[in-house]
């Protein structure tokens, strides 16, 4: 008996050191992949944020807080970050406004599925070309002599050309939203799919209005698409200057804008330093939408 | 609690989503208020699409309904004062029992305590006090079914409409919640409409049982009406416990028939009010099971009883009756249930020759 125990123990562990290596052999695809590509560069900025400029370009391999220090006593850094979080603040609205509707639309109006999926696929028509071209493509409708400045005179509702339509604020946010509202739409989508139509009919019957479905159970249960897509919103646009650079007009700054003049000037140490503040403060903004939406557990039901 | 009147009157009731089937086919039915209405019929034959008229969740190609004597076709399922209890419960899986419980409250405008004391009383009501926080996936089948009966139930409606309520329980449950269901149909005195396919479900709860086939009532009527005075084949072998046998008129004597068929030999069948039979034609005549009886060839019986000679094909036990089932008759099964006491007393054996017989006049004549 004794020993028919201890055979059975020891399978017990060799049990337990395969299972722990066919483990390890899984995820052992995706540790190739991110040690080189994600955790070596991050490393790699870190330390390099530590390190000391000699104005030239040149780096001084010697320990320095210095690089923190002139960010977090310099008033630029604020504005900075004030003027990418309103973007980001303003993208985020519009384009979770914009595709929620969408994908309700898509969702709990298009009685076809084959018809829904087109309409979704038609929502990806924007990409199928480059960044640049999309947004070069805004110039003729919002610019000076573009197509609304002329049909509003035409019209005679304004007797000059708006300015403020582009290379301004506006123009940023449009370009935001134009190029964003896919972000939202597809987990938001996702999210709404799984809700059981019975459930509406149910709240149907119990008397609720066309708004309160959407109020009481399309958007809670719609919770981690929202979240889903406003991480991606969010992280993206805290990410950008190059849309800030083309539709401002040179007009507006944004965090990675500086930093990357920064690094246009060789000053990697500083360049370095904002990255990883940046990096903290979008983690930080990702950790506050998962806090207020529950993703794994929703996900997992 | 219910207050109003909850008679349903069906009245031509057409439904066709293609315009060239019709799913429902031309329904009439009147239901007395706080009656248990069961509609029975397979998949697909038009019941459920009945009921979701009546919910107001779809509205008919063609006909009227009226629910207290007043037309409700295009009203919301508000207006009509009904509440749909669904297939499988549709609960609101972010909202926890009370919530749901209160949600048609909560969708009227009721303030928050003012719907969880009525929601609280509700839940009393089917047993779920300590319950009261969960999520329904945090709950059992007859749990969640009980939810949504109390979220039904909740606004008072004049008319409960269940769509296949038990269908998603096991075997147990599915007989203690059909107790439960009756239970509180008494309790709210309000009219209850139940979809289902399965007939001993329909039997053991229903007032009124509407049997149905392709989109057209086959039988109306009580439950003992319905079972033991099958109108038609469809009706008799969808409800079980009869055998339905086929034959020609062979001679019409006063008020019976003499139908012959392959081993069947002028059996003597009332015709009640099938008078419009004629020698020569093919007929349809059903006997209850429980009412066939078994004897050897050479034992006497009086005049009386009908007899066909046949041959046990196999035996099932099934507790308080045997069930004999005998070579078919003009291709049609014959199948005897002995009650055990009378069984055992002399049992016969598969492949013994027998007589299975019956008083003539228990035997039914069918309508074609």
């Amino acid at each position: 008996m004794a020993k028919r125990r201890g055979t059975t123990h020891n399978r017990t562990t060799h049990n337990r050191t395969t299972h722990n290596r066919t483990g390890w052999l899984l995820v052992l695809p995706l540790v190739v992949v991110l040690i080189p590509f994600f955790v070596a560069p991050i490393v790699g900025v870190v330390v390099a944020s530590f390190v000391q400029s000699d104005g030239f370009g040149g780096i001084v391999p010697a320990f320095t807080w210095e690089n923190y220090a002139n960010i977090f006593t310099s008033r630029l850094t604020l504005d900075l970050y004030w003027a990418t979080f309103r973007f980001a603040v303003f993208a985020w609205f519009f384009s979770l406004l914009i595709g929620f509707w969408i994908a309700y639309f898509l969702v709990f109006h298009v009685r076809n599925p084959l018809l829904a999926m087109g309409l979704f696929l038609l929502c990806t028509v924007p990409f199928w070309t480059s960044n640049i071209i999309r947004m070069i493509s805004w110039i003729p409708l919002l610019g000076k002599e573009g197509l609304i400045n002329s049909a509003l005179l035409g019209v005679g509702v304004i007797d000059q050309p708006l300015g403020v339509l582009l290379f301004s604020s506006l123009a940023v946010v449009i370009a935001y939203v134009h190029q964003l509202t896919i972000f939202m739409i597809v987990p938001i989508f996702n999210s709404m799919a799984r809700i059981d139509k019975r459930t509406i009919e149910a709240a149907r019957d119990a008397g609720a209005s066309r708004f309160d479905i959407v109020r009481l159970i399309v958007f809670p249960m719609s919770k981690t698409g929202i979240a889903l897509g406003s991480i991606f919103v969010v992280s993206i646009v805290m990410g950008d200057f190059f849309v800030v650079k083309v539709m401002s007009g040179g007009g507006s700054a944004s965090v990675v804008g500086a930093f990357y003049e920064d690094v246009g000037v060789l000053q990697y140490p500083s360049a370095a330093a904002s990255a990883v503040i940046l990096t903290a403060v979008v983690s930080l903004m990702v950790v506050a939408i998962l806090r207020t939406v529950d993703i794994r557990r929703e996900l997992t039901k | 609690m219910a207050d109003g009147n909850g008679s349903i009157e069906l009245a031509g009731l057409v439904k066709s989503y293609d315009g060239v089937t019709r799913v429902v086919d031309g329904v009439n039915l009147k239901v007395p208020d706080g009656a248990y209405c069961c509609f029975l019929g397979p998949s697909g034959c038009g019941k459920t699409t009945i009921l979701r008229m009546i919910a107001g969740h779809e509205d008919p190609t063609d006909g009227e309904i009226l629910i207290g004597d007043e037309q409700v076709v295009g009203l919301d399922p508000v207006e009509r004062r009904t509440a749909m209890m669904f297939q499988s419960y549709a609960l609101f899986p972010h909202l926890s029992v009370r919530e749901n419980i209160a949600f048609p409250l909560r969708v009227r405008g009721a303030g928050t305590a003012e719907r969880h004391k009525a929601a609280d009383a509700m839940i009393e009501k089917v047993r779920l006090t300590e319950l009261a926080d969960r999520l329904p996936g945090e709950l059992s089948g007859g749990q969640q079914q009980r939810v949504a009966l109390a979220r039904a139930a909740i606004t008072g409606p004049r008319v409960l409409l269940l769509d296949e309520p038990l269908s998603a329980l096991d075997e147990q449950l599915r007989v203690q919640m059909r107790q439960e269901l009756s239970r509180m149909q008494r309790d709210l005195g309000i009219t209850f409409v139940h979809v289902t396919h399965t007939q001993l479900e329909a039997i053991a709860i229903a007032d009124i049982v509407v049997v149905m086939e392709k989109g057209k009532i086959r039988q109306a009527g009580p439950a003992r009406d319905v079972y033991d005075q099958p109108r038609d084949r469809y009706v008799a072998e969808f409800l079980g416990g009869q055998n339905v046998l086929r034959g020609k008129v062979a001679r019409i004597d006063g008020g019976s028939a003499l139908i012959s068929a392959d081993s069947m030999r002028d059996v003597v069948v009332p015709l009640g009010a099938h008078g419009g039979v004629a020698v020569g034609d093919t007929v349809d005549f059903a006997i209850r099971r429980d009412d066939v009886g078994l004897s050897r060839p050479q034992a006497v019986s009086p005049e009386s009883r009908a007899k066909v000679p046949s041959r046990v094909r196999s035996i099932e036990y099934q507790g308080n009756f045997v069930k004999v089932m005998l070579d078919d008759v003009g291709g049609d099964e014959l199948i005897a249930y002995v009650p055990d006491r009378i069984f055992y007393l002399d049992p016969v054996s598969v492949g013994d020759v027998v007589l299975a017989g019956w008083d003539r006049d228990k035997a039914r004549m069918l309508a074609r």
